[in-house]
């Protein structure tokens, strides 16, 4: 019996949903707005989690090692850093490599390279670079440094540390990705929740134009949830095809902004995360699609439920 | 069979669409209830069908106080009156196939069922070419032979037709007595509601006539007189 009714209602709820076609077609064009503001969501998310990301790779110490010292003495500070949970990895970089580097970055400055020619022998040392699990670990690798290594005093091994700075400038951005986060989220939150009430109130406008309809399913004698259901399942079709329109709409979009993206939130192509995650969004627009087109129709019905 | 008894409803502007009123219609009766516009008829029909809850007094279903029902309930008791309206109140965005299909579906019938009854109604009330047009394709009369089908088709225990023949021409007005007549034959409790004198006169069944919410006369074989 239940499947009986089951398939009379989805039958019923497709066929009310072809016949009335231009409510439909408005509910459907309504969904998708707030489809979309989903989808812009979703993607600004991934951008600025990705600019995050990318950020904090940036992030390392620079451990620089007197000339003198052997690279046997700096491959050991490199094992005993390496015990360390706060590190993530560290990459050995020789003299010979350094030199190169430098020269490499100033082909133009002949002053420089004039002057490395007088001294005559490689002025650099070792270095190494390290790179902590997290931003928050930078600190504690400084402080094992400077208590083992004695660094800043005559007997030390190295030269110097460098990663004050750039840490300063990932933390600042970091905030400030955050500040923005929580923004975006009080704004997504809002302009969500005005979509689905305009998605709700056409709905209840569709459900309104039936009145008399359900009026008349009252009086011959139907159950609440069968004069529900082909509502319920009219309102799921609208997410379903304004899900589908919208997996469509974001292709060419994507496409478009793609190249931008690339350049301004560190090489993430738009339209390559839409194409590497399209069975992911499908799934969670399909869902909020369902859920909104579902629920707002339940919601503006029961208001016509009476028996009386 | 159903039973007002002692029933008034006065309406919260103090309004009083009911007196006192004391009706017992016995199965198989072909009751018909006149008067003039505002007279109590459509409340009277809408407390049968649940619709309205009377001040004072009880409506008696086969000994089961309609308004003592629960929702669900309330529903399988609709499902055992057929009803009929002026306005006709088909289902705009069903074909003639369809809202007499669902009212087989609401009472729980198979696909096989319907299949068969369907169609034996749609002939009875000469519609069987109009299966799948929209009721907006159809006349006035043809409408209220849809509606017809649509209370016929479950075998239902009462039909109750209020003013159906009130929007429609004399031909049709006399189809629709016609086709009442034979359902009341076939032993269906018929309850109709009309103000038209040539239908009551037609009939010489049960006439209950009401005015400003009262009784005034009830003639076993009676005529229209007001």
């Amino acid at each position: 019996m239940f499947s009986l009714t089951l398939k009379r209602v989805i039958k019923s709820g497709f066929t009310s949903f072809i016949r009335n076609g231009v409510v439909s077609l408005s509910a459907v064009l309504v969904m998708i707005i707030t489809l979309l503001i989903l989808s812009g969501v979703i993607f600004s998310s991934a951008l600025l989690n990705h600019t995050l990301v990318s950020l904090e790779s940036k992030a390392d110490i620079n451990i620089n090692f007197f000339p003198e010292v052997s690279e046997q003495t700096v491959q050991r500070v490199k094992a005993e850093l390496e015990t360390l949970p706060q590190v993530e990895s560290i990459e050995f970089l020789s003299r010979d490599q350094i030199l190169d580097n430098f020269i490499s970055n100033r082909e133009n400055s002949q002053t420089i390279l004039s002057a490395l020619e007088i001294i005559g022998d490689n002025p650099f040392g070792a270095a190494l670079r390290v790179r902590a699990v997290d931003l928050s670990q930078y600190e504690s690798i400084s402080v094992f440094l400077a208590e083992n290594y004695a660094v800043g005093t005559s007997n030390s091994i190295i030269n110097d540390i460098n990663e004050i700075d750039k840490k300063a400038i990932i933390e600042r951005l970091q905030n400030i990705i955050s500040v923005a986060e929580k923004f975006g989220a009080i704004v997504t939150i809002l302009f969500i929740a005005l979509s689905i009430l305009i998605t709700l109130n056409t709905i209840r406008l569709a459900i309104y134009i039936s009145r008399d309809e359900i009026k008349v399913m009252n009086l011959v004698g139907a159950d609440h949830g069968y004069i529900t259901g082909p509502f319920v399942v009219a309102g799921a079709i609208y997410g379903i095809v304004s899900s589908v329109l919208v997996l469509i709409i974001l292709f060419p979009v994507t496409y478009y902004l793609g190249k931008d993206t690339e350049k301004l939130f560190f090489d993430l192509n738009i339209f390559n995360y839409y194409l590497q995650n399209v069975g992911q969004i499908l799934l969670i627009i399909l869902i909020s699609g369902i859920f909104i087109g579902s629920i707002s129709s339940f919601l503006a019905i029961k208001k016509y439920l009476q028996n009386k | 069979m159903i039973y007002f008894d002692k029933v008034t409803k006065t309406y919260q502007d103090n309004t009083r669409a009911l007196s006192d009123i004391n009706i017992k219609i016995e199965p198989s009766e072909f009751v018909s209830i006149v008067g003039h516009s505002g007279a109590g008829k459509t409340t009277l029909i809408k407390m049968l069908l649940a619709e309205e809850k009377p001040t004072e007094g009880r409506v008696l279903f086969e000994s089961t106080d309609v308004h003592l029902l629960k929702k669900h309930n309330v529903n399988k008791l609709r499902r055992r009156i057929g009803t009929i309206f002026q306005d006709f109140r088909l289902l705009p965005n069903k074909t003639v196939y369809e809202n007499i299909s669902f009212a087989m579906e609401v009472a729980g019938r198979s696909d096989e069922e319907i299949m068969a009854d369907v169609p034996y109604v749609l002939d009875l009330v000469n519609l069987a070419e109009k299966s799948w047009n929209f009721p907006e394709e159809l006349s006035g009369g043809e409408k209220q032979r849809v509606a017809i089908a649509r209370a016929i088709v479950n075998q239902p225990d009462v039909i109750v037709a209020d003013e159906p023949t009130g929007n429609l021409d004399p031909l049709s007005t006399f189809e629709i007595v016609q086709m009442l007549k034979k359902v009341n034959d076939l032993g269906t409790t018929v309850i109709l509601t009309t103000h038209n004198k040539g239908v009551i006169d037609e009939l010489s069944k049960r006439v209950i006539t009401m005015e400003a919410g009262k009784i005034i006369r009830d003639d076993p074989t009676g005529r229209y007189v007001l």
